[in-house]
């Protein structure tokens, strides 16, 4: 059935993308710039910012062990306090939004005092050996874990995420208390080494509402048990887990780590000196997700995404993530049937 | 649309929308990021409409599912048309202003009635009417869809009915309004657009055309065919006539891709000539006369790929390719100038400036301000145009700038393959999460989520047909017949059937699937097949090599 038409009602053959206005997209609401001082210096910043932002705006380098530009701040982990005159605590920098005429100290005594307790406490627990930033953290702010004693001895594979509410014994003063504990290996692609785990929640995070919406984890246990945990501390085959990886991408201490990484590591040949990153484009569906590709020795070792992306704010799906195994098992001058041998039995 | 096929809006409109429909599109698993995103909007407050025959896992995060018979999404569209009409709900002013045919398509619509329509697909009329409402009263809604309203014999027809919609409410051109088939592979709206269709050259320029013609034939130095050429579908076709005997096949698997597996295995196997250029030994150059090994695209070599927001990013060189393998265009140079033909340096932002220079639609995409701008989205005319957010603004500017946007009127087309108490259920095919097409690449990682080929039943047709999870059963359609083991899905309602083409070296999914193809975009129906399925005794388990199941 033809519609009628004037002259300007056919599509125009020679011009299939007629040129119009440029789009204009609604701006956020302008928002009032407010007046505070950090460190003695006058900033002016629109309502709604942080402190932590803030500061950067004026070169203040705050740490931060569980904030990420692409998750929702929890306040947990305390490295990011700063002093607020007129406030009786300290206040967590990544969260507190500014208000007119604050004055913000970031670097007092008593900011500095607090960080190398967070940052004892949490070495003294915890193993850091993977975790580059929360290390530099402990040069700057002089961090002694050593000084609460040697170790206590590890727990047993499964004895933490046994441990039942209300029943403990009393800890050895003459040692530290730690979560040290054998690495959960089971599966192909990450493995999960709660040694490693200081509990920021961003794996937690990432698997809920800021990004995969998944919830496949969660806080676990009170107190020392706390503890990052599938339902009934399943094995993540037989767990909600859908491999996007994203708990990879924000753990901040290697806790959750990529089981290419975790082998090269073993065998001692993770050398990231030598790795590049390539960004590049996923190969799979038409999303175009960029994907960072980390290299050494010509092998994909793992994969990111850059936070600041707007296709991914950072964030993959499982083929994107970890569907890259084809590209580097090809024998092109003798081509031969890809084997099906490594196929996952699970 | 309207001239161009492309996404008419972005991710970051999708987050920013008051509606979202996913019609035919299971975007949770099979585009996981851009589900991200209208997550992003429904924790922001926006409504969730699922259309799809499957309660997919797109589904359960709706605010309301309709489970439509397969096929009978037209019906469905002109319904809730109908539906927006009758409740004086459409936008007057944008459909007087900028579109043409309105009459036609209110008297077209005007049988499809909601019980009307509640007869034809399934869904009970006071859903299809609450569709209608919200998608019409909402400020802002975008409509997306994948190929489960692409893969039928009346795909064209499919995406016609759902632009009616939107021009009957205004829902396009402007900001979180719009128009999204999310596109299944990194680059098909890419190659789309480089010119990769029939009768289009590089920027959706008919290649019909006389003056656009010479304008490419200018640059490249030769004659162009003044014709269309075939789609894929066609291009069987005319192997069956005879007409086409040789074929060169770049970074594609027929063999494991095509409808009605026997009949492309016939076909590709008659050929005088099959060159296949592919990062992999597929199944598809098993058969070939000639292998050329090629570099992987997204990771061995340089260039860009456009997305389904009409984004064009760079991709970039990471590995150094197997010995052996080249990069494709180099490979391509190599063959002009085995033929004669000196095409220069096979340098990826050469070629690109050369898309530059005949398609204006890229004019402005340096390489330089792709890299800084991490990507552009098209049309970006020139190297101070920033780049479009969305389409067909110009549809709101008054007087509207260029023709006017057209309704259609499509008529409601049961799918080719009937269903008969011969074959009484309905087979639809789809993707998993963690795999993508013939498995050629996602075989080669080892996913924990996989679990091999199965047919997927309702459990009431599980129990009907006194069936065990994991049994061996032959599922035949009037083309083939394969055995594959039963898994129960509760996903499916009864009569309905699942498959993926994931595992072809397990189960052959093609064999059964028909290629009644559409005739306006040459899609082959993939998504509604007749099948039956037949019980297999232990002998014939035995024959076929399948384990006998408890209760066989």
């Amino acid at each position: 059935m033809s519609s009628p038409t004037t002259p300007s009602d056919a599509p125009d053959l020679k011009n299939p993308v007629p040129r119009g206005p440029i789009p204009t997209i609604p701006d956020e609401k302008l928002r009032p710039e407010v007046e505070i001082t950090i460190n003695g210096k006058s900033v002016s910043i629109p309502e709604g910012t942080t402190l932590l932002e803030a500061g950067r705006k004026i070169g203040v380098d705050t740490p931060t062990l569980c904030y990420l530009e692409n998750l929702t701040p929890v306040n947990v982990c305390r490295i990011c306090v700063v002093e607020l005159e007129g406030s009786r605590t300290l206040v967590p920098a990544c969260s507190r939004k500014v208000q007119p005429g604050m004055v913000v100290q970031t670097d007092s005594e008593r900011v500095r005092h607090s960080r190398r307790m967070v940052l004892e406490f949490l070495a003294s627990s915890v193993d850091v050996s993977t975790a580059p930033e929360l290390q530099s953290y402990m040069e700057h702010y002089e961090a002694d874990p050593a000084r609460y004693g040697p170790s206590a001895s590890p727990a047993s594979p499964s004895e933490r995420d046994d441990a039942c509410p209300g029943e403990h014994s009393a800890p050895d003063p003459a040692t530290a208390e730690t979560v040290h504990q054998p690495t959960k290996i089971d599966n192909e692609l990450y493995t999960r080494d709660y040694s490693k785990c200081i509990l920021c929640y961003k794996c937690v995070e990432a698997c809920g509402t800021d990004a995969q919406n998944t919830f496949a984890i969660a806080v676990a246990g009170r107190g020392f048990d706390a503890r990052i945990s599938t339902e009934f501390n399943n094995p993540l085959p037989n767990s909600a887990c859908v491999y996007c990886g994203n708990c990879i991408g924000v753990c901040p201490t290697g806790a959750l780590m990529f089981k290419s990484e975790h082998d090269l590591r073993k065998e001692d040949t993770w050398n990231e000196s030598e790795q590049t990153k390539t960004d590049t484009i996923c190969p799979y569906c038409g999303v175009g997700c960029t994907l960072t590709l980390h290299t050494q020795e010509n092998q994909i070792v793992k994969v990111t995404s850059p936070l600041d992306q707007q296709v991914t704010n950072g964030h993959l799906c499982i083929k994107g993530r970890f569907g890259w195994q084809f590209v580097q098992i090809r024998e092109a001058s003798a081509p031969s049937k890809p084997t099906d041998a490594q196929e996952a039995d699970t | 649309m309207f001239g161009a096929g492309g996404g008419t809006s972005s991710y970051q409109a999708i987050e920013e929308t008051d509606l979202v429909i996913l019609w035919g599109s299971n975007a949770r698993e099979t585009h996981p990021i851009f589900f991200h995103h209208a997550l992003k909007a429904i924790h922001a407050g926006a409504k969730l409409y699922v259309i799809d025959p499957r309660r997919t896992g797109s589904a359960q995060w709706a605010d309301r599912w309709l489970g439509l018979d397969v096929g009978s999404d037209v019906a469905l569209a002109n319904a809730v048309g109908r539906e927006i009409i009758a409740a004086g709900l459409v936008n007057k002013e944008f459909v007087q202003n900028a579109t043409s045919g309105f009459e036609n398509y209110k008297d077209h619509v005007e049988s499809f009635t909601l019980e009307q329509a509640e007869m034809i697909t399934g869904v009970p009329a006071s859903v299809i009417k609450e569709l209608a409402h919200a998608y019409a009263k909402a400020p802002t809604a975008e409509l997306c869809w994948t190929l489960g309203i692409t893969e039928h014999h009346n795909a064209v027809d499919n995406v016609l009915a759902l632009i009616n919609l939107s021009l009957l409410t205004g829902h396009v051109g402007r900001w979180a309004s719009g128009l999204n088939p999310l596109r299944g592979q990194n680059n098909v709206q890419g190659g789309g657009d480089m010119g990769a269709l029939p009768d289009r050259l590089t920027g959706f320029q008919h290649v019909e055309n006389e003056e656009l013609r010479a304008k490419f034939e200018k640059v490249w130095g030769c004659q162009i065919p003044p014709k269309k050429g075939w789609h894929l579908s066609g291009m069987f076709d005319a192997m069956e006539r005879g007409e086409l005997t040789a074929l060169f096949v770049i970074g594609e698997n027929p063999m494991g891709s095509e409808a009605d597996h026997h009949r492309t295995q016939k076909l590709l196997g008659n050929l005088d000539t099959l060159v296949v250029q592919d990062i992999l030994m597929t199944a598809t150059a098993e058969i070939a006369d000639v292998v050329l090994p090629a570099s992987a695209g997204w990771s061995e070599s340089n260039g860009t790929v456009t997305n389904s927001e009409r984004k064009v990013q760079r991709v970039r060189q990471a590995l150094k390719p197997p010995e052996g393998a080249r990069d494709d265009i180099e490979i391509l140079f190599e063959i002009a100038h085995q033929e004669g033909h000196d095409w220069g340096e096979p340098d990826p932002e050469t070629i690109w400036n050369e898309v530059r220079q005949l398609s204006p639609m890229h004019g402005g995409m340096t390489y330089e301000r792709l890299e800084k701008s991490g990507g552009l989205h098209w049309p970006c005319f020139d190297e101070t145009h920033p780049g479009e957010k969305y389409l067909h603004g110009r549809l709101w500017e008054r007087p509207i700038i260029g023709p006017r946007a057209p309704f259609s009127t499509v008529e409601n087309k049961a799918p080719f393959d009937q269903l008969t108490t011969q074959y009484p259920l309905r087979l639809t095919t789809g993707r998993r999460l963690d795999s993508y097409n013939t498995g050629v690449q996602t075989s080669l990682y080892q996913s924990p989520l996989r679990r091999g080929e199965s047919l997927d039943l309702s459990p009431e047709d599980g129990q009907s047909y006194d069936l065990n999870e994991g049994e061996f059963v032959r599922v035949s359609s009037r083309r083939g017949s394969v055995i594959a083991p039963v898994h129960f899905d509760p996903a499916l309602r009864p009569g309905l059937a699942f498959m993926t083409m994931h595992f072809p070296d397990e189960v052959q999914t093609n064999v059964l699937t028909v290629d009644a193809v559409d005739p306006k975009s040459g899609t082959a129906e993939f998504k509604a097949t007749a099948i039956r399925i037949d019980k297999l005794g232990k002998s014939e388990l035995a024959r076929e090599n399948k384990p006998v199941i408890a209760g066989n």
